[in-house]
């Protein structure tokens, strides 16, 4: 194994909480563990999840279970979710949120002191452990510090550039250290991706810089399948103003509350506009929807908590159709609760701190006074490696993906509060089977001609200085081009535009230069990111423009209807020999009979 | 502990980068205290004017021996030798003033206005070595809770000279009958700022629940922790105003005393 | 509102000095510091070094010196700052320089792991769950916001100015402390740590961590005092510990 700088039998790519639970779960297994990480530890994007974990503990509402939390799932997934991983999800997320609690968490709790739960957009009872507006943080930081006294040695601040394989096979990854710019080489048995998602191939996106979509370009470049890659949930709520935090998320929580949208007319527009199969759960009135709010059992959701998806559809007819706020964005309005409650003013700061201080500080806005104007923002991607929904390898052996950038669970779109969830349970059983995978591996072989090349490429920006590309300017024009012509409302003719334009893009890519030294330098590292950005947009694009109808996240002017044609497939992209993008339609098998009745039961 | 020491840049004496007025808090303090001490120290040693009425000055309070009708024990004792300076304050004073000496808001509040250390949040000190409270003579400072328990009987003792303000001698016959003047009411305050200064002091907290990790399985100490609680988040502003207070009560009696000022009687 | 404004940026040079390098720039409405830089990074100094992640004050990467006062750079509004005078952004003081605004705060991870870790009690249910009240969790969950963005390490004049990194484990592991030995569920005793390696007693209670807390913690009340009074009952007062014999 010459040059590997550093060897391990499992090695993680990236550190929030997917990332953080399988390493707990290989070093428990026994076999030594690495973790790379793009920033520090712990200020993975994880911490910006705010509404809860979705698990059928049933302690709000003992009607809830897993088959129910299985049902909610397909049903917002629109039923092309990876019906196994669902199944496994429903069924473990509860254990999974226990177990937290024994490695430190505390959670919200009930009168008779156990975990809280609270409700959510698409579930049907109250289901989200959650911790304030702040779950994520807190499940970041137990993950974080329970992992630190396990002997996992964590790499901060490193990005790989590439993986690399031995015959078909997982080998190691070359990375890159922030801090001096050097190249390490980390040779490892089994390889986890979970570096989370896309969001920063878009102009406006709750994403952090880290979301560039790491993960699925290097599965990809070294040959899994990217499936569901056209299903890009945007959030109904971001904020729009001031310009500088556009796209910063608005919880969810806002609405369950009691916040309700409002166009410029102050007409509650959802009202309007009820899908038929959500029509049953939803309230009449908003003084049923008030009702629900204050949780009353026998009262229906209020139309404001549909499935994302639609709701962000809602706001882009507003705002197209002239009803919109002044800054292109519609009012969300929690202030008028206090026509129903007499101490409306602490209620909101006691139930949403960090929303209040939000705006408070970056907007200037005092959201227990008045509306906010609120937009979509481009939120997590529901599309990623295809991975075996027991082990979560990839298509490559050896090859692991767990969390945001794997793909299965959450089908069209995903429902709030299974995100959490979802990182808990496959992180677990990544990390659980990539140790038994690397514990029947024999010490691969790295080439060293590979790390050469991968080495080579990646300081190529330097060697064109400053005469090459701004990588600033090139990613720009990317965020543009995707944010204005494959967002929220898709037509072909508009993502056959994308596509010309992402080739231009790719060769002004291929140009990026920088000057200086390797020290801490963010040009460089826009640069190395732009190849990933270019990989994720490409395939989004091309799965987008394969898929001729519309379902969850994607929504197309031109096929406005869901098709039964569809309903049977995933998209999946793959590199050809040549090294372009391939689209194909893989068959989503049939359902068991038992799963099958279980949604019968509970959508009857 | 197996950690690397970082190496920083020592800087000198006021060094920063601050633009606000970061100076004026803790000269605020500075200058506040000094009139406080200055004061009370004078006041102490008057032995006179310190009792006005059915009123007596908290710093002269409780009055062990003295020469007024307050005193408990009559006049001063032959046993104290006449060489050193005698005022019944000089045998009060140091409790309650040992108490704010070694108060947790006080600590950090000289620690910055006397003595620099650090003059100001990001600023530069005048002096490398450092021990903090964690060697003599600073670990003295963990006393704090014995000299609470004294204030805590002081509040007693104070109340007890509200109670007593409140009956007025009449003069001309003799008889004590019930009353209240603008004396009673600035005892009375003062006690009240006390009590909030001293109940929420952070030992009080600690004793009456903090200590405990599931004190909600305790009922009193719950409701007690609550309290002290919120008295405490406002303890700095009830140590100052408690301070002034005191102070007050003094001027007060002391200019009725001395016939500068005249008691409103209200009842 | 748009306007230029000037701002003096913190730059390493390869030796390892540093010195305050002038950007002139426009500014418009609700940027805050961060959007700043990056705009400089951007078309000035593509070069410019900072960390940062989320820019919403989650993360607590930004950390920065800001006109001198220790912020988070994503949380600080322009509206707040006198633009009429160049506004300084330079790094962290207390831990050591990697570049430009960037520093080496590994040694904050160094000493969390040396933290007794959390240590549960037995469950209290069958299923492996416990019951807590929600006013004991409250304590514990105040402690747990921060987002470990070391600005109260910065600020706090042990570290900075007498250097006691080998002594003393600073505020923001004083609430990690406090989370954990105020948790109703853990069992494990670090009082004897907190006086001896943990150095609580090199404390003095100046409150300028909890000043600049972006999270609000009340590090000195909440965190800092209720752990010195437990040294206090342990090793400092007599009649606890006689108390203790006879128990």
């Amino acid at each position: 194994m010459a040059g590997a700088t550093y060897s391990y039998d499992v090695l993680i790519i990236g550190a929030g909480g997917a990332g953080l639970r399988a390493a707990i779960e290989a070093s428990a297994a026994g076999v030594s563990v690495g973790l790379i990480c793009k920033s520090l530890l712990g200020k993975a994007h994880t911490v910006m999840a705010e509404g809860g974990m979705a698990a059928s503990l049933s302690h709000n509402d003992d009607r809830d279970n897993w088959k129910v939390h299985f049902a909610d799932t397909m049903r917002g997934g629109q039923y092309v979710n990876n019906w196994r991983m669902a199944e496994l999800h429903a069924k473990e997320a509860p254990d999974r949120v226990r177990e937290l609690e024994a490695w430190g968490a505390v959670f919200d709790r009930t009168p008779d002191g156990r975990i809280n739960q609270r409700n959510f957009g698409g579930h049907r009872y109250p289901r989200l452990a959650h911790v304030g507006d702040r779950t994520g943080l807190e499940l970041i930081r137990t993950l974080q510090d329970h992992t630190i006294h396990l002997g996992v040695t964590v790499h901060m601040e490193h990005t790989v550039v590439d993986l690399i394989l031995d015959g078909g096979r997982v080998a190691g990854a070359l990375a890159y250290d922030r801090e001096r710019g050097r190249f390490h080489v980390f040779a490892a048995k089994a390889i986890i991706l979970a570096t989370g998602g896309i969001g920063r191939a878009y102009k406006v996106t709750s994403n952090s810089w880290e979301g560039t979509g790491d993960g699925h370009a290097l599965a990809y470049r070294a040959g899994a399948e990217l499936i569901d890659m056209e299903f890009v949930q945007f959030h109904p709520t971001g904020m729009i103003w001031p310009l500088s935090v556009k796209g910063l998320l608005v919880t969810e929580g806002v609405r369950g509350e009691g916040g309700v949208l409002k166009n410029s007319e102050g007409r509650r527009f959802m009202f309007d506009d009820i899908p038929e199969n959500y029509r049953p759960q939803t309230a009449a009135d908003p003084e049923e929807g008030w009702r629900y709010v204050m949780n009353d059992k026998s009262a229906r959701r209020p139309p404001e908590l549909l499935t994302r998806d639609h709701v962000a559809r809602c706001i882009v007819r507003e705002v197209k159709e002239g009803r919109g706020s002044p800054h292109g964005g519609v009012y969300l309005d929690i202030a008028w609760i206090k026509e129903k409650l007499p101490n409306a003013e602490e209620h909101i700061k006691r139930k949403l701190p960090s929303m209040y201080h939000q705006f408070m500080q970056l907007a200037n806005l005092d959201i227990t006074k008045e509306p906010m104007e609120i937009g979509p923002t481009t939120h997590y991607v529901m599309g990623g490696i295809r991975v075996d929904a027991d082990s979560q390898m990839s298509t490559v052996p050896g090859l692991f993906a767990a969390g945001e950038c794997a793909s299965g669970i959450n089908g069209a779109n995903r429902l709030g509060g299974n995100s959490l969830s979802d990182i808990v349970v496959f992180g677990k059983r990544a990390g659980e089977y990539a140790a038994e995978w690397a514990r029947r591996q024999s010490a691969p072989r790295l080439d060293d001609a590979a790390v050469a090349r991968a080495e080579k490429t990646a300081v190529e920006p330097f060697e064109r200085g400053e005469r090459g590309e701004n990588p600033y300017r090139v990613q720009q024009d990317l965020q543009e081009t995707m944010q204005n012509l494959v967002g929220i409302v898709r037509n072909e003719d508009e993502m056959r535009e994308a596509l010309e334009k992402l080739a231009g893009l790719q060769a002004r890519a291929a140009r990026a230069g920088v000057a200086g030294g390797r020290e801490y330098h963010a040009g460089w590292h826009t640069a190395l990111d732009l190849r990933n950005l270019m990989v994720v947009s490409e395939a989004v694009t091309r799965s987008a423009l394969e898929r001729r109808e519309s379902r969850g996240g994607h929504f197309r002017e031109d096929y406005p209807d869901k098709t039964q044609e569809f309903s049977r497939i995933n998209v999946m992209v793959k590199q050809a020999g040549g090294g372009a993008m391939q689209v194909s339609r893989v068959p989503i098998p049939p359902m068991p009979p038992e799963l099958q009745q279980v949604i019968e039961e509970q959508t009857s | 502990m197996d950690v690397i020491p970082v190496q920083i840049a020592s800087r000198g004496f006021g060094s920063t980068t601050r633009r606000d007025y970061w100076w004026a808090a803790p000269l605020a303090v500075f200058v506040g205290l000094t009139l406080f001490i200055v004061y009370a120290t004078w006041a102490a040693f008057q032995n006179a004017h310190y009792t006005y009425g059915p009123y007596l000055s908290p710093f002269y309070a409780p009055e062990l021996w003295g020469d007024s009708p307050h005193a408990w024990f009559g006049p001063k004792p032959a046993w104290i030798p006449a060489g050193i300076p005698f005022s019944p304050a000089l045998l009060i004073l140091p409790f309650p003033g040992l108490f704010r000496v070694t108060c947790y808001y006080y600590r950090g509040a000289y620690y910055k206005s006397f003595w620099a250390d650090p003059p100001g949040c990001a600023v530069g000190e005048p002096r490398s070595s450092y021990w903090g409270e964690r060697s003599f003579p600073l670990v003295v400072q963990n006393v704090h809770r014995y000299f609470m328990w004294i204030a805590v009987i002081f509040l007693f003792l104070l109340s007890w000279d509200v109670w007593l303000a409140l009956w007025f001698r009449d003069e001309a016959t003799g008889a004590t009958r019930f009353g209240i003047g603008l004396g009673t009411i600035v005892l009375a305050v003062n006690v009240v700022l006390l009590s909030c200064y001293t109940l929420g002091c952070h030992v009080m907290r600690h004793i009456v629940g903090g200590a405990h990790d599931e004190v909600s399985t305790r009922p009193v100490c719950d409701r007690a922790y609550a309290c002290s609680s919120s008295l405490n988040y406002r303890h700095q502003l009830f140590a100052w105003l408690s301070l002034c207070s005191v102070a007050f009560a003094d001027i007060y009696v002391r200019l009725c005393s001395m016939g500068i000022w005249t008691d409103l009687r209200i009842l | 509102m748009i306007g230029e404004a000037t701002f003096k940026i913190w730059r390493t040079h390869p030796g390892g000095d540093g010195t305050f390098q002038t950007f002139h720039t426009t500014v418009s409405e609700g940027m805050v510091v961060l959007d700043v830089v990056h705009r400089i990074q951007a078309e000035q100094a593509p070069d410019l070094a900072v960390r940062w992640n989320c820019k919403a004050g989650k993360c607590g990467s930004c950390s920065a010196e800001i006109n001198g006062n220790p912020r988070l750079m994503c949380m600080t509004r322009l509206d707040d700052l006198n633009l009429w005078e160049p506004v300084t952004v330079e790094p962290m003081r207390a831990f050591p320089s990697v570049k430009d605004l960037v520093t080496d705060v590994s040694w904050n991870f160094r000493v969390k792991k040396e933290i007794t870790k959390f240590t549960p009690r037995t469950p209290d249910a069958p299923d492996g769950t416990w019951r807590m009240a929600q006013r004991d969790a409250d304590r514990v969950q105040e402690f747990r916001k921060c987002i470990e963005c070391f600005l109260c390490q910065d600020v706090c004049h042990v570290l900075r100015d007498h250097g006691k990194h080998d002594e003393f484990i600073g505020p923001r592991f004083f609430v990690y402390t406090a989370n954990l030995e105020m948790n109703p569920l853990d069992t494990a005793d670090r009082v004897p740590d907190l006086k001896e390696r943990y150095g609580i007693g090199y404390c003095n209670i100046t409150k300028c961590c909890t000043k600049v807390c972006p999270e609000h913690i009340h590090i000195t009340d909440n965190a800092i005092i209720p752990l010195k009074e437990r040294v206090v009952t342990r090793y400092y007062d007599p009649v606890s510990r006689l108390l203790r014999v006879f128990r």
